[in-house]
């Protein structure tokens, strides 16, 4: 906050004008919902960029023998007993290696209770010593049942939900939105065609047509983004129709027309820019919906299909376990939970700040 | 007012048409049903024996027309999938199933931001109005399964209240319905907060209070019985979302509905029973939307004219 009065706008005096602005600014920013900004942004920003390099582990190869350990904070000792192996091949569930075993003794770790007379760690000795079982910092989430890092998962699908949810909206936003122009500015026969399909668009159940359309075409990475888009695009257009209509019966169309300027050159040069904010606000209010969808449909087997770890595959991979290992399907869920709360959150502040009028849609 | 029920209904109707050409076209393409109805080794015979049985040899048209005249006559046709049901049957055996969920999540959305939205609005601006809001805010944010399955490991799983899934008595439909029901919760719950506030602001309230009428009865029978009428509006555009929600949460929970039905049936390719079931949601997604709209008109006239 201090660092805005130094800037040279507050420090000239006497024009209202500037100061005018900073102090809008700082209101602005003071207003900013900190909370979910952090949130999205360690949710969803930084694992959808940083994935790769942040990872710990392979988001798709699992180690078998460490499948389903709980999250790191639910681990406990044990006492173990082994024996300590004697040639180097064959190794039992009940042997230790030679080496393994002396650098436990040395460490103070393990004790000796067969054997070991010597005072060194032979072949065949007995240790006994603590062990933990559970989980550990290794899977700070835990691991699903192949053995997979949660948590690196997580990450990975951060990514598929920010590439869908853009994707789509510009796929579906940006159809809409040419359409709600087209049908406000020609009006008559267009107007009503546009809008009785957006009509029929809305009479039918969203989950429903995507369902039906991902059988028909086949489930995959693009065939999510055209469904989501298809389902988008209506309420855009009818969203923009109206601003548009409203729009086009202002003076500067006119006198644009009247000076020649072209059809086209009049929807993208003069309505469009006022278009922008509305669009903006509703395409940040869909953030949350497309990823709600975009997880329905791939919890549903319709959406991203299986090894890619979108967040929805995620969970229905945890739901068989619900009763013995929770963390796999909770984690995914709380994941998109709290981005989509993020997100409606930043749409509902940035609606305020731009266009409230929508506060209805 | 009649001209506007008659055009609404029209309206209706060719959305409805529409509906079931496009789900005619859509579960043609979504894969050959022959693959499922008969096992890979099967032989040439075999195969234009079951495409002449089950109308395949003819061309597309001609299956649309035989298609449509069957729906007038209120043949849904044979289910491919499931031996010796018709897809009317299945849909007979499974509706009762949904529409109990469906209402007993209508109720429980009502119960639950009902005394909610009254609670935040005659605590405006305190600690109950902000929490109020972020519990409506949560609830739009997750998606249902995710509640569903929440809810499952909560009160199924961990504290054993209910059973985790499957069909059978009342006790099967608390949590499925608990999690249908709770998204609509943060859209009624915000529609009665505000026509609550617009009602606490007349003049009769502050009449009743000058007459020192005792508060509770203030606002649950001068209040409340008034702000009533714009949510329960709404509650029919809630039926719909109740429709689409049935499809997710029956799935999770393995409850035998419609919702569940058509899942297996698109997995199985059975277009006839994916068809018959997309197409009666659609009707009852139109049919609902008509009547809100009906309700909007008579209640605000200008609607009417415009």
């Amino acid at each position: 906050m201090a660092a805005v009065t130094t800037t040279p706008e507050a420090s000239a005096p006497a024009t209202p004008q500037p100061e005018n602005r900073v102090i809008a600014g700082l209101r602005v920013a003071r207003s900013l919902p900190v909370i979910p900004l952090l949130v999205l942004i360690a949710l969803l920003a930084v694992p959808a960029i940083f994935a790769n390099q942040l990872a710990p582990h392979s988001q798709r190869i699992g180690v078998l023998d460490d499948a389903k350990l709980p999250p790191f904070w639910i681990s406990e000792s044990f006492e173990q007993r082994m024996v300590v192996q004697r040639a180097d091949r064959n190794r039992l569930d009940v042997e230790i290696g030679l080496s393994n075993a002396q650098r436990k003794v040395e460490r103070g770790e393990a004790t000796i209770i067969t054997g070991g007379e010597d005072g060194e760690v032979n072949p065949g000795d007995t240790l006994r010593f603590l062990s933990q079982k559970g989980g550990s910092m290794e899977y700070p989430l835990g691991t699903d049942k192949q053995g997979r890092d949660i948590l690196s998962r997580i990450m990975h699908g951060a990514r598929i939900s920010l590439l869908v949810s853009s994707l789509a909206i510009l796929l579906g936003g940006g159809l809409g939105t040419v359409l709600g122009m087209l049908a406000a500015y020609r009006g008559g026969k267009t107007d009503a065609v546009i809008m009785r399909v957006v009509d029929i668009k809305l009479a039918f159940p969203s989950i429903l047509l995507a369902l039906v359309l991902v059988a028909a075409i086949g489930a995959g990475f693009t065939t999510v983004i055209v469904v989501i888009a298809v389902l988008l695009w209506a309420r855009y257009a009818r969203v923009v129709r109206g601003e548009a209509l409203a729009i086009k019966q202002q003076d500067f169309i006119d006198r644009a027309r009247v000076s020649g300027a072209s059809n086209a050159r009049i929807m993208m040069r003069h309505i469009f820019p006022n278009l922008v904010n509305t669009v903006v606000v509703l395409a940040t209010l869909e953030v949350g919906h497309v990823i709600i969808l975009e997880s329905t449909l791939s919890f549903l087997g319709a959406g991203i299909p299986a090894p890619t770890p979108a967040w929805g595959v995620m969970v229905a991979d945890g739901r068989d376990l619900i009763t013995t290992a929770w963390w796999i399907f909770l984690f995914p869920c709380l994941a998109i939970v709290l981005t989509v709360l993020s997100m409606n959150l930043l749409g509902d502040w940035l609606r305020d700040k731009l266009d409230p009028k929508l506060r209805n849609v | 007012m009649q001209r506007y029920i008659l055009r609404r209904v029209a309206q209706g109707i060719l959305a409805i048409f529409i509906i079931s050409t496009v789900t005619f076209a859509l579960a043609r393409v979504s894969g050959d049903p022959l693959n499922v109805l008969l096992p890979e080794e099967a032989s040439e015979e075999q195969i234009e024996l079951t495409k002449k049985e089950w109308g395949l040899d003819k061309p597309l048209h001609m299956q649309y027309i035989l298609y449509l005249g069957k729906l007038f006559r209120g043949d849904l046709g044979e289910a491919l999938a499931w031996p010796n049901a018709s897809a009317g049957e299945l849909i007979v055996e499974r509706l009762p199933n949904t529409v109990k969920l469906s209402a007993l999540a209508l109720i429980v959305s009502g119960v639950i931001a009902f005394p909610i939205g009254v609670l935040v609005a005659i605590k405006k601006d305190t600690p109950f109005d902000y929490g109020g809001k972020l519990f409506a805010i949560l609830g739009q944010s997750a998606p249902t399964f995710a509640v569903g399955l929440i809810l499952m490991w909560i009160f199924a799983v961990q504290l054993d209240l209910f059973p985790t899934s499957g069909s059978g008595g009342f006790e099967y439909m608390i949590l499925p319905a608990v999690a249908l029901g709770y998204y609509n919760v943060a859209a009624l719950m915000r529609l009665t907060r505000s026509s609550m506030l617009e009602v606490l602001d007349t003049e009769y309230v502050k009449l009743a209070r000058i007459k020192g009428v005792a508060e509770w009865k203030v606002i649950w029978k001068h209040c409340f019985r008034n702000a009533l009428i714009v949510p329960l509006t709404y509650f029919g555009l809630i039926g719909a979302v109740l429709i689409t929600g049935s499809v997710v949460i029956e799935t999770v929970f393995a409850w035998p509905g419609l919702g569940a039905l058509v899942i297996d049936a698109i997995l199985f390719r059975d277009y006839v029973v994916v068809q018959a079931v997309v197409l009666l949601f659609a009707t009852a997604f139109v049919l609902i939307n008509i009547m809100v709209d009906v309700l909007y008109a008579y209640i605000d006239p200008r609607i009417r004219y415009s």
